[in-house]
């Protein structure tokens, strides 16, 4: 079995695809991320450029307050995105896993698609949805629930409220395959014990669905610390996010060592967050 | 699903309903004919015609399509070869290779974006057509690698091996036997491809130059530039056309694969 398919992967093309691959990955993937770090460790020049002067002082500046500010408020939203996403995630995440088979496919399909369809036109959306003279308030006010219209857009609630909107099938999918995986008998078995529907869930639904939540978790946390188009088009310039804050500095403040700093923070989380999530799914399932 | 509590059923529900209500509230709004606001006012086509009219949006739509036709076409040239190159790896090394592979997936767009302009600007890459489809490669590589390999994984090794005792060299396996095995996998890949870099702002934005703006580099400059019911037309065409499109593409990934929401994150 082996030894035919190594046959095929010793076809002239596919050794070069592999090599061609390989280069380009390392020429225009990590190349330019070892870029970013060594920036990070360069001066900023008089009229914007770069001195290569080796300097910590773009990393010391991290620590500035108002920089904290905005590392803190980034933590925050995607800490809060991503229990979120888990809290709304999981039940539908049941629902799916529990189906018969082709509604499975219809339901996943559906969850799928506002997930790959358009990001930017989708936080549009919720432009229209939460502006001033938007539906929601018109809505409020039609009904005679409100007088003035509440200011929703520009806050931290609706950067928090696009970020789940974005990156909830996120969640969703890796908790329906570790729901697929726990046996509904494990959950009769649980219930000739006389657990009740809360005592099941807690003390076997929560802990299988574990590595799930872990999967999830991770895959919601990342793109929620780095975002840009939510809180670019529904944060506003007052409540700058990590991803908007690198934007400020590489194309407004043209401080490139900075933003350097900055996105190579950025990225350290993600890579520790990234190698934590592989160590602990090559431990649990070996295969 | 007969013991489903009534609760997680309720719960899915709402969260379809706020998955899907702001798409049809999009698209409902651009046929609105009020100028302002949201109060329904009748129904128009009317911001249809003018998108159809505006000539620096026909000029972007190109764009858009040329530099996906031609990102996607440059990944699959090069994903497939390396899915099939991979797949016979040792297991211990594969896991690792996944991790590497999806990375450029995971990693916050905003640093490619950042990475990538510095990388082009340091050495002088004149910004345009060239370097936003080099970015757009970047993720449709590794997205295609990752589908077809998910397909790969479910092919019966006996095709292969029927075809090695038949005397099928490995270049007959491959062309023979593994590609045609292969094809709906490598149509999903296509589609799905097509449509990120169709859709694909964040690299886009930071590695275009000023005759390669994209379909959402224009939507980006009118929301900026202050709104105008042309916007949610243009907007309904693009979520509909990529709803299309990955719809499509799920839909031919998973029919003939087991249920696994693996392809996304592996």
């Amino acid at each position: 079995m082996l030894n035919q398919r190594s046959d095929v992967s010793s076809a002239f093309p596919v050794k070069l695809s592999l090599l061609s691959t390989s280069l380009f990955l390392g020429l225009f993937f990590f190349l330019p991320l070892i870029l970013v770090f060594g920036v990070s460790l360069a001066s900023r020049g008089m009229y914007g450029g770069i001195t290569w002067i080796p300097t910590w002082e773009n990393y010391q500046r991290v620590f500035d307050p108002l920089v904290g500010v905005i590392f803190f408020r980034s933590l925050l939203l995607a800490g809060l995105t991503t229990f979120i996403c888990a809290v709304l995630g999981f039940p539908l995440a049941y629902c799916l896993a529990r189906v018969s088979r082709p509604w499975q496919l219809i339901l996943l399909t559906l969850v799928m698609i506002p997930f790959w369809t358009n990001f930017l036109v989708r936080t549009y959306a919720w432009v229209l949805i939460l502006r001033a003279d938007g539906i929601l308030n018109s809505l409020l006010i039609g009904l005679g629930l409100l007088d003035e219209p509440l200011s929703l857009l520009f806050t931290d609630l609706s950067v928090l409220v696009g970020l789940v909107y974005g990156y909830l099938p996120f969640m969703v999918l890796p908790l329906v395959v570790a729901i697929e995986r726990i046996s509904p008998q494990l959950e009769d078995a649980a219930f000739d014990l006389y657990a009740s529907m809360g005592g099941m869930f807690r003390h076997v639904l929560l802990p299988l669905s574990a590595p799930g939540f872990l999967a999830g978790g991770v895959l919601v946390f990342i793109p929620s610390l780095g975002a840009f188009i939510t809180p670019y088009l529904l944060g506003g310039g007052q409540n700058m996010m990590l991803g908007t804050f690198i934007q400020h500095e590489f194309l407004v403040a043209r401080d490139w060592p900075f933003g350097s700093a900055l996105s190579f923070g950025l990225m350290g989380t993600v890579l520790l967050l990234w190698f934590l999530l592989g160590r602990a799914s090559v431990e649990k399932d070996p295969s | 699903m007969k013991r489903t509590p009534t609760t997680f059923i309720v719960t899915s529900l709402l969260v379809m309903l706020f998955l899907y209500l702001p798409i049809v509230f999009l698209i409902g709004l651009s046929f609105n004919a009020s100028t302002m606001g949201v109060a329904w006012k009748g129904f128009t086509f009317q911001w249809y015609e003018k998108l159809a009219m505006d000539q620096a949006i026909l000029e972007a739509t190109v764009n858009s399509v040329v530099i996906a036709l031609v990102s996607t076409g440059l990944a699959l040239i090069l994903g497939v070869g390396t899915a099939i190159a991979l797949e016979t790896r040792q297991k211990t090394q594969q896991s690792w290779v996944n991790l590497i592979l999806v990375l450029p997936l995971v990693i916050p767009e905003i640093l490619l974006g950042v990475a990538l302009l510095m990388v082009f600007v340091l050495c002088q890459v004149h910004l345009g057509f060239g370097t936003v489809i080099i970015g757009h490669m970047v993720f449709n590589l590794p997205l295609t690698i990752v589908i077809v390999r998910a397909r790969l994984r479910k092919l019966d090794p006996a095709w292969a091996d029927a075809a090695c005792d038949l005397g099928a060299t490995s270049w007959d396996v491959l062309t023979h036997i593994t590609l045609p095995l292969l094809r709906p996998a490598i149509w999903g890949a296509a589609l799905l491809g097509f449509t990120v870099s169709l859709d694909d702002f964040v690299v886009t934005f930071f590695v275009a130059g000023p005759g390669s703006t994209t379909l959402p580099l224009k939507v980006f400059s009118m929301i900026k530039t202050g709104m105008t019911p042309e916007i949610n037309a243009l907007s309904a065409i693009m979520v509909v056309v990529s709803m299309l499109c990955v719809g499509l593409s799920w839909f031919l990934q998973q029919r003939s694969t087991q249920v696994s929401a693996e392809s996304s994150y592996q």
